[in-house]
Order: C-alpha cells, then structure tokens, then sequence
C-alpha cells in the first residue's frame, strides 16, 4: 500500500462526507442536489475503486499501519483504520458496486422530483457508503461499531424513505429489529474477545481464539455467527430480508443486497480467520450446514415469489448460503491442517462475494428500471419488454444467466471453485464428516439448477412474450445513466468471467494475511488463460478458451445457411393458437404457473394453499366470475417467528405489573439489584 | 497440455455425424419391437437436411431471443462433447474444462431453450419450459452427485484423467461404486433426453409434451439446429456413461489401428446403450408429471449408495 493509494482512499472517504454535506445544501434545488450528492459518491467510489485495486496488487508486503481518521477524546475509542488486504478487497466490493449505483442513481432519482426531498435522500446514500467503507478498514472495535451502527441507521432510513407507504414502514421497523439483535450479538462476542486481549484494537486480537478457553470461544463463535448472520440473512434469521430489501428504492435495494448483506461474511471471515484461531471441526461443520440449507431454501423461496424485486431478495439469502459453504469448507480444512485447501475455499467463498455483489446489484438496477417503467413489481402485470427496453433487458439477461452460475460467465467460475474445493476435500478426513462434501455438493447442484428455473421464469415472465397490462405495453427504455451503471455491471460480470487469474493475483494478499500462502500461481495455467484447481491433475477450466471455440465453430452453421438455406425466406406469422381468435395475453403462462411443478413437488415445505371461487349459471365450466388465491406458507415465520412473538407480548403484558409508575417501587427495585450484584461479586 | 487441431476437426466431426444416427437407431428398434418396420436409420440426416432447407415462419411475438436460441443450445451441447474422451482416452477439449463445465454448458443450453420456449407467447412453450426446467432441478443433484463419485475416486473432475484412471487394472465388471452410479446417471440419462418414462419424444399430445412444447413454434434451420442439439445432447450424454463406466477399448494411443479398434468398440457400446434405452422405451409408459420426482429421487439414493460405498469399500 503506497502513499499515493493511502491518500486516494481517504480523499474517497472525504468525498462521501463532501456528497453528504452538499446533498444536504442543496434542500431546495433538487436537481442540483441529485447531481451533487451522486455525482460526488460516483467520483469518490471510483477513487475506491483505484485505491483499493492498487493496493491490492500491490501484493502481501508488511502489514500496513494504522491511520487516525480522529484524535481520540474518550479513552479505548480509536478512530482508526487500517487499510490491510481483506478490508481493502471489500472496499473494492462497496465502491465497483457504489460507483455503478451512483451513476444509476442519476438518472433513477429523476423519479423522486417533486415527490420526495432528493437532498435528504443524497445525503443517507453517502453516509451509507461512508459508513460501509469504514466498516471494512476500521482498526478498533469501538469505532467497527459506531460504523455498524450508522451503516444499519441510514439504511434503515433509505429503506423507510417512501414512509408514505405501509410496507415500507413496517419493513424498516422490521430491518432495525433484526439488526439490532444482531449488534446485541456482536457487542457480546467483542466483549469475550477483549476478556482475553485486553485491547480494543484489531492488530490486538490476532489469533487471540488460541489464548481463549473453550467455553467463552465456542460462545463467541455462536454471537459472531448470530450477529453477522443476521446482516447477512442466513436462514433462519433471514426473515428481515425479503421484507426490507423490496420495500427500499431500487438503487438502495442494489446496494443492500450488493454491498451491505456483505458487511456480514466480511465480519464472519474477520472474525473467524484473523481472530479466533485454529477452529474446532463443529465451526467448520455448523457453517457449511448453515450454507447449504440457505442455499436450497433460499431459491426455493425465491422460485414461489411472483414480485420480482422479492424474488431477487430471496436469491440473496441463496448466494449467502453459496458463500458460506466455501468459508465453512475452508474452516474445515484449517482444522484438519490443509492450508491450500482452505485458501482454495476462502478464494472460492471471496470469489463468490464480488460476484454475488456484482450481478445481484445488476438485476436489482435492472428490476429498478422495469418496476419504474410498469409501475409494479408484479411479474404478472410485466411481459413484452424486450421489445420496450431492450439495453435493460440485455443487461438482465446477463445478469441472469451470471446468477444461475452458468459459463462463461462469473457466477460459474466461483461456483467451480466451491465444486472443486469440496471435492479434493473427500480426501482430508478419514471419518464419516467427509461424506458431507459431495453431498452438500450435490445440493449446491439443486441450487444451481433451481436458479436457473427461477431465473427463465425471470426473464421470461418479465421480458418475453406479450405484454400483460397497460403500463407494461407502454413502458418505455430507462434513462441513459440508469443503462451507463447497469453496463458498468455487466461488463464486470463478464470480465469476472472471463479472467479469473487477473482477479485471484488480486486475492492473493487477502489469502497470504488469512491462511498464509498465495495460491494464484498456483491456480493459473497457460498464462492465465486456463484455470486450474488446487492441484494441476484436479481439474482446469478456461473461460475465454470456450469462447473463442464456440467462435472458430461459427462457421459451421454459416457453411450449413451456404449449402442448404440460402433461398429460404423467413416469414413473420401469429403464434399457434389452437383455431382460436387470436392470442390473449391472458392465454400466456404466468409467474405462478410456472413454479407450479415445485410447488407441487416441495409441497411438504411450501404447504401451498389454494382458493378457488366460482360464479356460474348453469354448470361450472361456464363460470361467470372466478376469484382465485394461492398461498405458500412461509414455515419460519409462522411456525418460529410469530409464537415467539406471541410469547414476547405475552411476558412483556406481565411484566407490566412492575411498571406502576410509583417512584418508591422503582427505587426498591434499584436498591435490591445493586444488594444483589453486590452479593454476586462477593 | 496442447490442443490438437486435428483431434478437435476430427471428433467434432464425429459428434456431428453421430448424433442423428443414435437418435435414428433408437427410432428404428423401438419401431421393430412394435412389430412396425419404421422409417429407416438415416431419416434424422433426411429430416435435418429438410429442416434447412425450408422457409421459416417465426411467431410475431417473437424476440432476438428466439432466434439465439438455437445457436446456444446447438453449440453448447458441441462444446459439451469436445470435453468427453469418445475414441481416444485424452479428450481433445479436456484442458478447456471437465464434467464441470460440460455440466454447465448443457444446463447453458437448456436455459435458452426454455426462454425459446416462453418468447412466443403460447402456453404450450411455456408449459414445457416449466417442466423442462423442474424436472432438470430435480436431475441435477443426482447427475452431479454420481459424477462426484467418478471423480472423488479419480481425483480429478477432469474426464480424460477420470477415464484414465477407471481404465486402469482394477476395473472390474461388478464394483459396486460403478453399477450404482451407472444406474444413476442412467435415470438421468432418461431424463435429460426426454425419453420413456419421463418424457414422450414421439408424441403432439398437447398436455403431455415436454421437449417438443418448446420446440412448437421453431420451423425451418433454427428447428434443425434445435433438434441436432438435442441428439448431440442425448449422444454427449451415453459417451459419458459409456466410456467412463466401460472404458474398455479406449485407445491410450494414436496409432491408426487402436483408433479403428476404439471407434468399433465406442460404437459397439452405443449400440448397447442405445438397446438398453429402447427397451426401457418400449416397456414402460410414461409417468405422471408429478411421479417422475420419484424416479429420480431413486437415482439420487442409487447416487447417494454409490458415494456411500465408495467409502465403506476402501
């Protein structure tokens, strides 16, 4: 990390601060203040963005020293960062992925003039931005928190700007919840982990899990996993997300779901690779389990969701589990002592974050550009739109084919690196553990292949075929900055794909700091054209070597078009109709029909529901009026979420007893505490 | 680690020339089980070369999607093929990715063909998109997880390395890793193909069609490309239960004599498979949509044992 990359970083910082206060001037002229705020943030992401590469390929050299942001006034409260290879691989994450929101959010927030106060909202977007960055550099745990914190406010304020809504406002109410269980979760762990260091500083807690004792280890395990499992939305503790995420305006939606579920597996891989020391087998275990129920259950979820917006939250809680599956392989493997197995793990787990970061973002923005076109998240009410929109519904189409972990493009290369580090894992273990790899890999299979249903019914629901409402056949293209953001993002997702031994150079220093050895070297064949696995034998892959095949084979069906096809004509016609009058939109397949078979086929979980009501005058195949309502349970919240929420009310309607409002009585109930931790001590 | 241009030329071409032939002889042998003569073996080659050259009409619903559409499905399933070893032990695309990515390329495949399926607005497309689509979900794990078990015991997810080493001298007839795994990946082979009992490849029935719903509104050289995928899919498909499980005669050498040896032994195996499939084909009727989930929770389980006695075996 050079000088010159330290200074771009904290000009980014200070431009974030600069977006805000000039979001926050220009109250009353809302163009200036849309231009100002966003164009501020783009500008000071994309120094992140160059920061952060640099310093990355800067490789692994001595640990990079601490800066004071702030002089310190309270004793233990350090305003520091300290930018070092993991924190600065996230800042990489937060501004690509802020760079391209921003510039989207140009042309998006047009929609807010005259309805909402644009500075204001300018201004959370920066904070929000600021506060993520800090959260991936900050050096003490004091201000890590105090980032946290501010991070989850001004989201959950983004997420209730449209406050005139319901849903909106209850998502919010929902979100700050859920997050503040989790901070609960996390003041906790810290708290076990200063018992043994005695420092608030990170550098402090290096490696500190060794010195602990077991119990306040395995209990710090189970906070860290609860706290940051919540920001991140593993199942069960998802229930926030897929209220939250749709609630918020699109460009916000693209930033939680890219950048700030994230800030939970960064804090888990902080946590768990640089704090806690060598793991116990359970660690490794719990988290690949928890990744693989996320993973199925998440897409499952996602695949019964006909509002497109909660259908791509639910696929966030799926591509955490992804994640998740690669850190707790990697754990795994630290355990049982295989160094280059674990960093193959945690590069296919990193991998899998930008990824994820980068195409979730994507369709979010693209999910942004329709719903503001159709004015509705229904996918029912969408249809036709390729023909209306055609750069977003390109853009979308990447994305989706990126998300359903198909080459050649990225979500392909991260999902091979998770096969590949489970499979040479079978070999690490002689006990029964092992069979665990293949399976859960075989489950990664189902979550793939179910993606890409959910992702045809995406598509192909929201894009093909006739439009199915008004709004949607009159839907125009988005603004130009709204496609400059969403191309930013394809091209990333392409160039992810496409060279993954440029972007593993650059996870070499984060794989040095964290398991101790660089493995790109090691994964790149042929001057990087070929990627390779953990070892040569184990398996290759070359992204840009299918391409140009699939390009040297062109000429095959232009030679066949030559020999055979050249006098045939092509004719426009109507789609086969049966002898009907004519194709109805309303004849097409919907959302729901599509997922019907998993329904169907799942509906041990999804406990599907159906309601149908006939009018009819004479026999019911000429019914006059039909109402129909289908239902898919969601198992955890009514069966954990809503009788813990029963029993919460419940205790609190008790406890009211103690609350009188008589002075006395409070001042008993202070005297009997203090006799009592005075005993405790004792 | 080089790529050979010849041996590129040369299984490229016999990918292309093969496939309609398999698809043929299956027709042509369920044809004499029912006691019918059927059309004879070369008809795909006859139909394809129709299918060229005939104008097409293309739905007005229709976008750029439906005609890409063809050229993924047509393509990726070629690409899948350069990655299996077909006559030679080392597959001539094998550097480029192994099961893997031919995983991916066929799931690349289908995932155009459904939304080919979807763009021109019938309900019959879409139909047999979602049931393309929810029957490939519930495959995949099966598929995948008696490829793990070939590949845990090579080491490699590599084909070439995996066939290398299954033709070394433990092979044996009878190890229950591979006759459960065989059993497996041959369900799914059933299933990916659109075949008896799991789909009806010969059938118009509007409400039972799977593959061919999708294909409805295709006509001229993009149903051409459409259909040579499918039988390079389904041929794709056998090489790789074929050669990994059987990999007898497989020349590890390039002399012209072991390749004519290894090209009658492949075809010979094809044969095989391709009988076994048509008396599958003739004896069953198909399922009910909603009982080929059993079917192919068996392969899963048949998968399952087979990883689990790789384990107890050992």
């Amino acid at each position: 990390m050079n000088q010159l990359a330290t200074n771009l970083l904290l000009l980014t910082l200070l431009g974030y601060v600069a977006g805000a206060v000039a979001g926050l001037l220009c109250l009353r002229a809302e163009r200036l203040a849309n231009y100002c705020a966003f164009g501020c943030a783009a500008l000071s992401a994309l120094g992140g963005v160059v920061a952060s590469v640099t310093g990355l390929a800067a490789g692994a050299g001595a640990a990079p020293p601490s800066l004071q942001l702030l002089p310190a006034l309270i004793p233990y409260v350090q305003f520091t960062i300290r930018p070092d290879p993991l924190g600065l691989f996230f800042t990489l994450l937060v501004s690509l992925v802020g760079l391209a929101i921003s510039l989207y959010s140009l042309g998006y927030a047009r929609g807010f003039y005259g309805r909402k106060n644009l500075g204001v909202f300018g201004a959370f977007f920066n904070v929000s931005l600021l506060a993520t960055t800090l959260v991936f550099l900050s050096d003490n745990v004091f201000f890590f928190l105090i980032a946290w914190e501010i991070m989850a406010l001004t989201t959950w304020l983004l997420v209730s700007f449209e406050h005139e809504k319901e849903e909106a406002r209850n998502a919010g109410v929902l979100y700050f919840v859920m997050s503040h269980i989790g901070t609960g979760c996390l003041i906790l762990g810290f708290l076990l982990l200063f018992r043994a260091s005695g420092t608030y500083g990170f550098d402090g807690f290096h490696a500190i899990g060794a010195r602990m004792a077991a119990g306040p280890r395995n209990a710090a395990f189970v906070l860290f996993l609860v706290g940051f499992g919540i920001k991140a939305g593993i199942i069960p503790l998802h229930i926030w997300l897929p209220v939250a995420h749709p609630a918020a305006p699109s460009n916000v939606s693209a930033m939680m779901s890219g950048v700030i579920i994230k800030t939970g597996i960064y804090g888990l891989t902080r946590v768990y690779f640089d704090f806690m020391g060598p793991p116990p087998n359970w660690w490794g275990v719990t988290v690949l389990v928890i990744g693989t129920i996320s993973a199925v259950l998440g897409v499952l979820y996602a695949l019964m969701e006909h509002d497109l917006k909660r259908l791509l939250a639910y696929h966030s809680i799926e591509n955490i589990g992804i994640i998740l599956m690669g850190l707790g392989a990697a754990l795994m493997f630290l355990h049982t002592g295989h160094p280059v197995l674990a960093s193959l793990a945690l590069i296919a787990g990193l991998y899998h974050t930008i990824n994820h970061a980068v195409f979730k973002a994507l369709l979010f923005l693209g999910a942004g550009a329709v719903v503001q076109a159709t004015h509705t998240r229904n996918m029912e009410e969408m249809g036709g739109l390729v023909k209306r929109m055609p750069a977003t519904a390109f853009f979308f189409l990447i994305g989706a084919v990126a998300i359903s972990a198909l080459p050649p493009l990225n979500g392909f290369v991260s999902e091979w690196l998770t096969y590949q580090s489970l499979l040479q894992g079978f070999g690490t273990t002689p006990s029964l553990i092992r069979l665990m790899f293949p399976l859960s890999g075989a489950m990664l299979a189902l979550t793939g292949a179910l993606a890409a249903a959910c992702f045809v019914k995406a598509f192909g629901i929201t894009f093909l075929a006739q439009p199915r409402s008004a709004h949607a056949a009159d839907a125009h293209e988005a603004a130009p900055t709204m496609l400059v953001g969403q191309g930013l993002l394809t091209a990333a997702c392409v160039f992810l794909g496409l060279f993954p031994t440029l972007v593993l150079k650059l996870l070499d220093p984060v794989t040095q700091q964290l398991a101790g050895l660089q493995l790109s070297p090691r994964l790149s064949l042929a001057d990087g054209w070929v990627l390779s696995g953990a070892v040569a034998t184990g398996g290759t892959v070359s992204m840009p070597g299918l391409v140009l095949m699939a390009v040297c084979l062109l000429p095959l069906p232009l030679g066949l078009w030559l020999v055979f096809a050249r006098g045939a004509k092509v004719r426009r016609g109507p789609t086969w109709d049966c002898g009907l009058q004519g194709l109805t939109p309303r004849m097409a397949y919907t959302a729901t029909g599509f997922s019907k078979p998993i329904r169907m086929i799942f509906k041990a979980l999804f406990r599907p529901r159906r309601e149908v009501q006939r009018e009819y005058d004479f026999s019911p195949y000429f019914a006059t009026n039909l109402r129909f309502e289908s239902h898919v349970e969601e198992l955890f919240l009514t069966r954990i979420y809503r009788p813990m929420n029963w029993l919460v009310w419940r205790v609190s309607r008790r406890m009211r007893a103690l609350q009188a409002g008589s002075l006395q009585a409070y001042l008993i109930y202070i005297f009997v505490t203090l006799l009592l931790l005075l005993l405790f001590a004792l | 680690m080089n790529l050979d241009v010849t041996a590129i030329i040369l299984q490229t071409a016999l990918l292309l020339l093969l496939a309609p032939l398999v698809s043929g002889v299956i027709r042509k042998g369920k044809a004499r089980l029912q006691n019918r003569r059927g059309p004879p073996v070369w008809q795909p080659y006859l139909d394809l070369r129709k299918f060229l050259r005939k104008d097409m009409v293309i739905s007005e619903h229709a976008s750029w999607i439906f005609s890409f559409a063809p050229y993924v499905v047509f393509f990726t399933a070629l690409l899948a093929g350069l990655m299996v070893p077909m006559v030679t032990v080392q597959a001539p695309l094998s550097l480029f990715g192994g099961v893997l990515a031919l995983v991916g390329l066929l799931a690349l495949g289908r995932f155009f063909l459904a939304l080919g399926g979807l763009d021109p607005a019938s309900a019959f497309g879409g139909m047999g998109s979602s049931r393309e689509m929810t029957i490939a979900a519930i495959a995949e794990p099966a598929l995948m997880l008696a490829i793990f078990t070939v590949a845990i015991a090579a080491g490699s997810t590599d084909l070439s390395r995996i066939v290398a080493a299954t033709l070394g001298p433990t092979w044996s007839l009878l190890n229950p890793r591979h006759v459960l795994a065989f059993a497996a990946l041959f369900i799914v082979l059933l299933a990916e193909t659109g075949r008896i009992p799991v789909d009806n490849p010969a059938t118009h029935l509007e409400l039972t069609m799977i593959h061919e719903a999708m294909l409805l509104e295709y006509s001229g050289r993009y149903l051409a490309f459409m259909e040579w995928g499918a039988s390079l899919k389904q041929l794709v498909l056998m090489t790789l239960l074929v050669n990994v499980f059987f990999p007898l005669g497989l020349a590890p050498v390039t002399t012209p004599a072991a390749l004519a040896f290894s090209l009658l032994a492949y075809l010979a195996k094809l044969f095989v498979v391709s009988s076994i499939v048509v008396v599958v084909e003739t004896t069953n009727a198909k399922l009910r949509l909603f009982r080929v989930p059993d079917l192919l929770s068996a392969a899963f389980v048949l998968a399952a044992l087979a990883l689990l006695s790789t384990f107890l075996f050992q």
